[in-house]
């Protein structure tokens, strides 16, 4: 399998403090991968070194191409990143969220909000809504629908679960997975909820102060104590 | 007597019934939980109680006074201390003075110092807020609450960005902290094994109106909380 992504010694840094201490890991296409790790352990710094919204150092390869680490050049080359909290433009309308994240497209937006819409039906019905005032299920939604725009090829997803009710974050999973059978996109997400996490994706990785500690298929990480203790609870 | 009461509060926000002639208490030392699902109402019920919302109908009372004819302002002096869903920090300002600024609010009664070692943030003191990672950013605002040397603590989501290990720590520790510093706490939070874990009570919201309330056995056992929350998994 050639990865689709692959970072190889990613450092990466917030002015004196060093979040990422070399950091490889690999996601294939379609696959979807977890990142677990404790508050501070460098997640959303993972996320943020592949989108070039943090200064890194190391090479990140993409869709067999040397990545630059320019945020527009992450977008264009098919990388979404849903960010923690979301990120939604709170006071636009959820269609103008929407048609802000097919600004790298050519072509109609009608057409890729169709499709988005069929992942997502409540959000055709609060088309016209401020994004702001929607219910937090419905923003996360919304945010993930944005990312769908570009029809990435690769989704980077922070924590979709943060603030939402446990039959909430299940929806959030199963539609993600009909996302990624239908499309074929890539997803490399940050998820607290690891019995969760693992139950989707095909493979994972542990950081620990800004390194992978532990790394593997989801059968083997649900099998490793250290992970059962820290992350699974049993 | 309770040491608050909310009494058949109601709050509109135009067509939308936030809250609907909603009543419950908390009993001094008491860990009680407010559990429910997206805009159920358990943070319009912080806000009201906080006076940034004031309801259209009901009585809130603090140790048998009335809470609605005082400013928000006067909400800290009168004993009172929160956290917020989304972390509401001075963002560019470091831990130290967020702390402080809690202290303020009080008179300095809890020495600053004192609160960041009780809650082990002493060596990120100088650091900016904003700048810390999610997980450590809510604990930054349990320490600016505690400085203001509070009765009534009321937690909004605590367990964000936490790792099952994490929270598990926060657990005991928010059962420590109601010893250490004779608190009342009121707990919001979708993270189950937490709520179940530390509440003494817990009162369930769904579409603004209590729809349950018992001990954690009690919630977890009634069908209509499974059906509207916890989900068939649960």
């Amino acid at each position: 399998m050639t990865a689709l992504l692959r970072l190889d010694g990613v450092e990466a840094r917030y002015g004196p403090v060093t979040a990422l201490h070399g950091i490889s890991l690999e996601v294939g296409e379609g696959e979807l991968v977890a990142v677990l790790g404790a508050n501070g352990a460098g997640k959303t710094t993972t996320l943020r070194a592949v989108s070039g919204t943090v200064q890194r150092s190391g090479s990140v390869f993409f869709d067999g191409a040397k990545l630059a680490r320019r945020p527009d050049a992450a977008a264009r080359a098919g990388i979404a990143h849903v960010p923690e909290g979301r990120g939604t433009f709170s006071e636009l309308s959820v269609w103008d969220n929407l048609r802000l994240g097919a600004y790298t497209r050519r072509g109609s937006v009608k057409e890729e909000a169709r499709r988005v819409f069929d992942y997502f039906p409540r959000l055709e019905e609060r088309k016209s809504q401020q994004a702001g005032t929607l219910s937090g299920g419905e923003q996360q939604m919304l945010a993930l629908a944005r990312a769908m725009m570009a029809r990435p090829k690769l989704v980077l997803l922070d924590e979709p679960s943060l603030g939402l009710a446990p039959m909430l974050v299940t929806e959030i999973f199963d539609r993600l997975d009909k996302i990624r059978s239908e499309e074929g996109a890539a997803v490399l997400v940050v998820e607290q909820n690891a019995n969760l996490a693992l139950a989707h994706a095909a493979r994972a990785y542990v950081l620990e102060v800004g390194r992978v500690v532990v790394s593997g298929s989801s059968a083997e990480l649900r099998a490793d104590e250290s992970v059962r203790r820290s992350y699974l609870g049993y | 007597m309770a040491l608050l009461e909310v009494d058949n509060v109601s709050k509109h926000f135009g067509g939308i019934v936030a809250l609907d002639a909603v009543s419950f208490t908390a009993e001094p030392g008491e860990i009680v939980g407010l559990i429910g699902p997206n805009g159920a109402g358990k943070t319009t019920a912080f806000n009201v109680i906080t006076r940034l919302y004031t309801p259209d109908d009901g009585a809130v009372r603090f140790d048998g006074e009335s809470l609605l004819g005082l400013p928000p302002s006067a909400i800290v002096k009168r004993g009172i201390a929160r956290t917020f869903q989304n972390v509401e920090l001075f963002g560019g300002m470091s831990v130290l003075d967020n702390v402080r600024i809690g202290a303020h609010a009080r008179q300095g009664e809890q020495a600053p110092d004192d609160v960041l070692h009780y809650v082990n943030l002493h060596s990120l003191r100088y650091r900016s807020a904003s700048g810390l990672p999610y997980g450590t950013q809510k604990r930054v605002e349990l320490a600016r609450a505690l400085a203001s040397a509070p009765r009534l603590l009321l937690l909004d989501e605590p367990a964000g960005g936490l790792n099952h290990e994490e929270v598990e720590q926060l657990g005991t520790f928010i059962k420590r902290m109601r010893d250490d510093f004779e608190l009342t706490v009121l707990l919001v939070e979708h993270h189950m094994g937490l709520v179940m874990g530390v509440a003494d009570r817990i009162h369930v919201l769904d579409f603004g109106r209590k729809i349950a309330e018992g001990t954690p056995a009690e919630v977890r056992a009634d069908k209509s909380v499974v059906e509207a929350y916890l989900g068939a998994e649960a």
